[in-house]
């Protein structure tokens, strides 16, 4: 069968600067794809056009099939998506926001209190769900973007810095949560945690600049010089000169 | 629709999870209430009627109207709560007819709370209850109009007092378009002008509605006013959302 996602020349303009510059990639399922790149390479960029929220300059973005800028509500229901900083409405207590995403997602009555639970039980939320998300630690809410993205039990899942301002226990909770879940689903991480990409991710994508420079599993990049550290720094900044 | 309704029920409880539902309701009940007994002559009128309200409502949503949609979605840019809004399985349409909906619901829930005054009419005299009745309507109309301007500016700017200001003025616009000053000035000098300016005028249809007159083209009116401004507003959230 085909890639859940798949990435089509994809290109984004802002003015005359190009922050993705005809990138192109797919995703199957069981795939776990680290998304890696310097600050303002394009990342978030890229995973906005994914989720819907960018529309494209150039390029196709496709979720599970459906055309995220002709069918978007058919490619959404597909896609869990933590946003960069992962926001929620801070008045919001984690047990009333998720109902709503819940709500929002089709989910009615004893099915929709099923899915918040199993969603809270999963990152560990049960003991603040009635807190209002605004009183909550950065470790917390991060988990409460985490468990609305995850609440529908989505085939494609979108992971914009999932583990940032996590301390390490919540981020070894994060990684052991994506690794149970590999194998069903299509799974991307943006992260510029370089150990976080050899522990959880099954293949890695380097961008700079907007444009593509490696594709290839972690243990292949980390050959390719002395450590994936260095390999990344010289990707990324000969990139730098013009 | 569902979807519309399930974001309109959220921010009707954001409201009330604020400060922002009792300050407004409490402001606008004191005010209301104390124009129409002092300035309105509410007592030396001798008159059985909600008059003197009337004529206030407009003039007093033109204030409070666009201090509620200041924040509708210039906050949901501010906190970026809009890229999970619209990531969510919900068409952009949605998004802006379910604010839209809660802030209106809102609105009438505050003209509701002005119960006591019909109350006290109907005590004090007979007043012809169906008037009272249009005139609600017409309050509720005008509150959607205001509504629907200012959602539309909420959604251009980031700057929550850019856009009240934007939103007082614009509303100003139409409320006082069909003022005497306004239409008398203009059909002195250039008088087609007021024609449109009195067609365009919200107070004007108010004023039918508050004598009890229900015309459809009044309703056809405000319809196509909130439709438009909505119109608006999802291409404004669309061009905008991701600045």
């Amino acid at each position: 069968m085909s890639a859940l996602i798949e990435i089509d020349r994809l290109t984004k303009r802002f003015g005359t600067f190009t922050a993705v510059d005809n990138v192109s990639f797919q995703v199957a399922r069981g795939e776990v794809l680290g998304f890696l790149g310097p600050n303002g390479a394009g990342k978030s960029t890229t995973m906005k056009m994914l989720a819907g929220f960018v529309t494209p300059s150039a390029g196709a973005a496709r979720i599970c099939g459906e055309d995220v800028v002709a069918r978007p509500v058919e490619a959404k229901r597909q896609l869990g998506y933590l946003p960069e900083g992962a926001p929620t409405y801070p008045e919001m207590t984690v047990q009333s926001f998720l109902g709503f995403v819940a709500r929002i997602r089709g989910y009615r009555g004893g099915e929709e209190r099923e899915r918040v639970a199993h969603a809270m039980r999963l990152t560990t939320l049960e003991g603040v769900r009635l807190q209002p998300i605004e009183t909550l630690s950065k470790g917390f809410k991060r988990r409460v973007g985490l468990a609305q993205a995850l609440l529908h039990d989505p085939p494609v899942l979108v992971l914009d810095e999932p583990t940032d301002g996590l301390d390490p226990n919540q981020k070894h909770e994060v990684r052991r949560l994506i690794g149970q879940m590999a194998p069903s689903k299509a799974i991307i991480i943006s992260t510029h945690i370089l150990e976080e990409v050899s522990a959880i991710c099954t293949r890695a994508i380097i961008i700079a600049r907007g444009r593509l420079l490696a594709d290839a599993t972690p243990a292949e990049l980390a050959r390719r010089g002395p450590s994936l550290d260095a390999v990344f720094r010289e990707l990324t900044l000969s990139q730098e000169a013009p | 629709m569902a979807g519309a309704l399930t974001i309109a029920r959220r921010e009707l409880a954001g409201y009330f999870a604020t400060p922002v539902a009792y300050v407004f309701i409490v402001i606008f009940l004191v005010m209301s209430g104390t124009l129409t007994f002092t300035l309105g002559n509410f007592f030396d009128r001798g008159t059985a009627d909600l008059q003197p309200f009337f004529g206030f409502v407009p003039w007093l949503f033109l204030f409070l109207v666009p201090a509620l949609t200041m924040r509708l979605w210039a906050e949901e840019r501010r906190l970026g709560t809009i890229e999970l809004l619209l990531t969510l399985p919900v068409t952009q349409w949605q998004a802006v007819l379910g604010k839209f909906l809660a802030a209106w619901l809102f609105c009438g829930i505050a003209l509701a709370l002005t119960f006591p005054l019909v109350l006290t009419v109907n005590y004090l005299g007979r007043p012809d209850n169906g008037v009272i009745a249009t005139g609600y309507i017409g309050c509720l109309l005008v509150a959607g109009a205001y509504l629907s301007i200012g959602a539309a500016i909420s959604a251009l700017t980031k700057n929550q007092v850019v856009a009240f200001v934007l939103a007082v003025a614009v509303c100003f616009l139409f409320a006082a378009s069909g003022s005497p000053v306004v239409t008398d000035f203009l059909s002195r000098r250039i008088p087609v002008m007021a024609e449109i300016a009195r067609g365009i005028s919200v107070t004007e249809r108010l004023g039918d509605l508050s004598r009890g007159i229900v015309a459809l083209r009044d309703l056809i009116f405000f319809g196509t006013f909130i439709g438009f401004w909505l119109f608006a507003n999802t291409l404004a959230v669309d061009h905008r959302k991701a600045d």
